[in-house]
């Protein structure tokens, strides 16, 4: 029966182009579509991550309470042991200890006066230990404008547009000012090793980086860390694991009322990323529904045209004594077998076009020059376990439905009037 | 008889308040709290989330428009200084041999981490030249008798827009005092006490200022020497004295 419908099918092209076409061409769109939600926000939480929240994060209690606030004085003290630790206990997570802090940075002219001022937001970042993979997560080395990175605690990235704000060049001093953990005055001179873009307005409107122990010595933070964040080795985000993880680790905390006792949260609790992520989940969900039914309706429709146009072929099958129950599951059978070829062949047309565009990427910087989104400058898709069904399911069933719906006429076809319609 | 007689007239006389105007309460205040000039020494004590320190400190003042202020401890502090000179304010780091000039919002940050600004230690003009009293009412705080003042600026750079004070009627001090935002939030409180006579005036000795934006216990300003109307060389209040 299949090989019958087969032979069909590819011998009547009449009835079977179009609509493996509009399959195919929508499915393959399905697909693509969904690739590039998931790639595009899949990037801007990567971003997120590897800068703000990281997969997991560990902190006072105080500190979670603030965090937007960046306060240092809230910080863990003891960071080093606990990193050992939370490596020992988590083997599959990547930790690093970070300090985020606010201030002013202040250039000097030459007669050591201040000649300008401007607010920053400060990372201190491990950027001179040999196994180090933090450069690689601020993106650092591409990153880079001018000068070269830093060799030592007293050298400092500024983001470039901040620096051309000031006028101020690679080799140039300049001297933070800011409070340290317990309150003081912070004073630390730095000299300008580099400048870097990030390709994102809010960070690139005012930072700078600088190694860890150089934020820990000028904030006065011996063995002390704004707060810990903890990477999947793999490099995504799973919500599953790092939510079991959080729960082990904030179990085994002594219950109490210590605001200064660790806490770990997950990504998805951090900063509004639930509802960042429920929502573009939900658009996501959305656009590709939008985007199934509508080529549910026009494969629908096709369907409905397909099954008039062979109203004809129905009535000499009938004449010739064919039962309308064979003529109805036969058309149901074609259906079913242009909606799996259309599948397949638009499943594997978006996955292509996926792939392409997971490797190069597309450029979206001069588009982005004014958003406050953390979102990268070059966007991708990416393919995901979804992606090689969500396709079929328009494309199986759009066809199918349509058919079914227009074959309904086959039963109210009066045998009688048959030679009738077949003359006219 | 004489003698008796005499003597009770005195109490009564020393123990009735004629009648005042708002106006004279706080021109009376001001002259209590300000001064030619004075070298004081003083202990801040700030009461943090974290625990207490304590920074001891010396500062020279002339008028309203100059400062000076060296910190003597702890030992991370030592040598910090500070200078208001005309509106503009600089700090000295020795770690960093910086001079620094603070400005803009920042004035409105934590000097060292406690309950007060640098914005509260710039503005230090007579409350009469900023605030237009009235007077609210009268109770008693602390068994002391006290006005209630609310005060309105009548200037547009003031740092509190409101505030309110109980003052001690007998010796026109403030023993509290409330700060608020244009909006009606209450600020920061300082409670003042300690009062001593120095000079031929009464001085609170002792004061807790209170963030009320900031958790922690507040910040206790404790003047442990004061001198008025001394003999201040000129070049302490100057740029160059920051690094001396």
């Amino acid at each position: 029966m299949i090989r019958f419908l087969l032979k069909g099918i590819l011998h009547d092209r009449h009835r079977s182009l179009m609509p493996l076409i509009v399959i195919t061409i929508g499915v393959a769109l399905t697909v693509l579509g969904h690739a590039w939600i998931q790639g595009v926000m899949g990037e801007a939480y990567t971003m997120s991550a590897h800068f703000a929240t990281g997969h997991l994060k560990v902190m006072t209690r105080a500190y979670a309470d603030e965090q937007g606030q960046m306060p240092v004085d809230l910080a863990l003290t003891g960071s080093s042991g606990l990193t050992e630790r939370l490596a020992a206990e988590m083997p599959e997570i990547d930790w690093a200890p970070r300090i985020r802090f606010g201030g002013l940075i202040d250039f000097p002219d030459s007669a050591g006066e201040t000649r300008a001022q401007g607010p920053v937001a400060g990372y201190a970042i491990d950027l001179l230990s040999p196994a180090t993979r933090e450069p690689g997560r601020f993106n650092l080395p591409e990153a880079l404008l001018s000068g070269r990175m830093p060799r030592d605690a007293r050298e400092a990235l500024l983001t470039h547009d901040f620096a051309e704000k000031f006028a101020v060049q690679p080799g140039d001093p300049f001297t933070f000012f800011g409070s340290t953990m317990e309150g003081s005055l912070a004073f630390y001179n730095f000299t300008v090793a580099g400048t870097v873009r990030f390709g994102s307005e809010v960070l690139d409107h005012g930072a700078f980086i600088i190694d860890l122990t150089a934020g820990q010595q000028a904030l006065a933070m011996q063995d002390a860390a704004g707060e810990i964040l903890g990477f999947f080795r793999s490099g995504y985000f799973d919500a599953r694991a790092a939510q079991r993880l959080t729960d082990r680790f904030n179990s085994s905390q002594p219950a109490g009322t210590d605001e200064f006792a660790p806490v770990m949260i997950t990504m998805r609790d951090q900063e509004g990323m639930a509802q960042l992520m429920d929502y573009t989940n939900a658009i996501g969900s959305i656009m590709v529904l939008l985007f199934v039914v509508a080529m549910s309706v026009v494969l629908w429709n096709t369907g409905l045209i397909g099954g008039l146009r062979r109203h004809g072929e129905f009535g000499v099958r009938l004449a010739l004594g064919e039962e309308k129950g064979h003529i109805y599951r036969s058309l149901i059978g074609e259906a079913l077998l242009i909606g799996l070829i259309g599948s397949v062949t638009g499943t594997l047309l978006g996955l292509g076009l996926a792939w392409y565009l997971q490797v190069v990427g597309l450029d979206i910087g001069d588009a982005m020059k004014a958003s406050s989104m953390m979102v990268p400058a070059v966007v991708r898709t990416q393919i995901s376990a979804t992606d090689f069904w969500i396709g079929f399911i328009p494309g199986l069933l759009s066809m199918t439905l349509g058919n079914a719906l227009s074959g309904v006429r086959i039963y109210r076809r009066d045998t009688a009037q048959l030679f009738k319609e077949l003359e006219a | 008889m004489k003698c008796t007689i005499l003597c009770l007239i005195l109490v009564l006389a020393a123990g009735s308040v004629p009648a005042q105007t708002a106006g004279e309460i706080i021109r009376k205040i001001d002259d209590n709290l300000s001064a030619r000039n004075r070298v004081t020494e003083s202990a801040m004590t700030i009461h943090g989330r974290r625990g207490s320190r304590t920074l001891t400190a010396k500062s020279y003042a002339e008028g309203t428009r100059k400062a000076f202020t060296e910190y003597l401890s702890p030992a991370a502090e030592r040598g910090t200084k500070m200078l208001k000179l005309e509106g503009q304010l600089w700090i000295y780091s020795p770690g960093t041999d910086r001079t620094v000039q603070i400005s803009g919002h920042l004035l409105r940050q934590s000097v060292m981490g406690s309950d007060l600004s640098y914005e509260d230690m710039m503005d230090d003009r007579k409350l009469a030249e900023i605030y237009e009293p009235s007077i609210a009412g009268e109770e008693e705080l602390d068994g002391r008798p006290v006005w209630i003042l609310e005060l309105t600026a009548r200037v547009s750079d003031a740092a509190y827009p409101r505030q309110k004070l109980w003052v001690d009627r007998e010796r026109f001090v403030p023993l509290r005092q409330e700060l608020y935002a244009r909006s009606g939030k209450l600020l920061k409180t300082a409670l003042l006490s300690d009062l001593q006579r120095v000079g031929g005036r009464w001085y609170p000795m002792q004061v807790l200022y209170k963030d009320m934006l900031k958790q922690g216990k507040g910040t206790e300003f404790r003047t442990t020497q004061i001198a008025f109307d001394q003999a201040i060389p000129e070049w302490i209040f100057t740029k160059a004295a920051l690094k001396q």
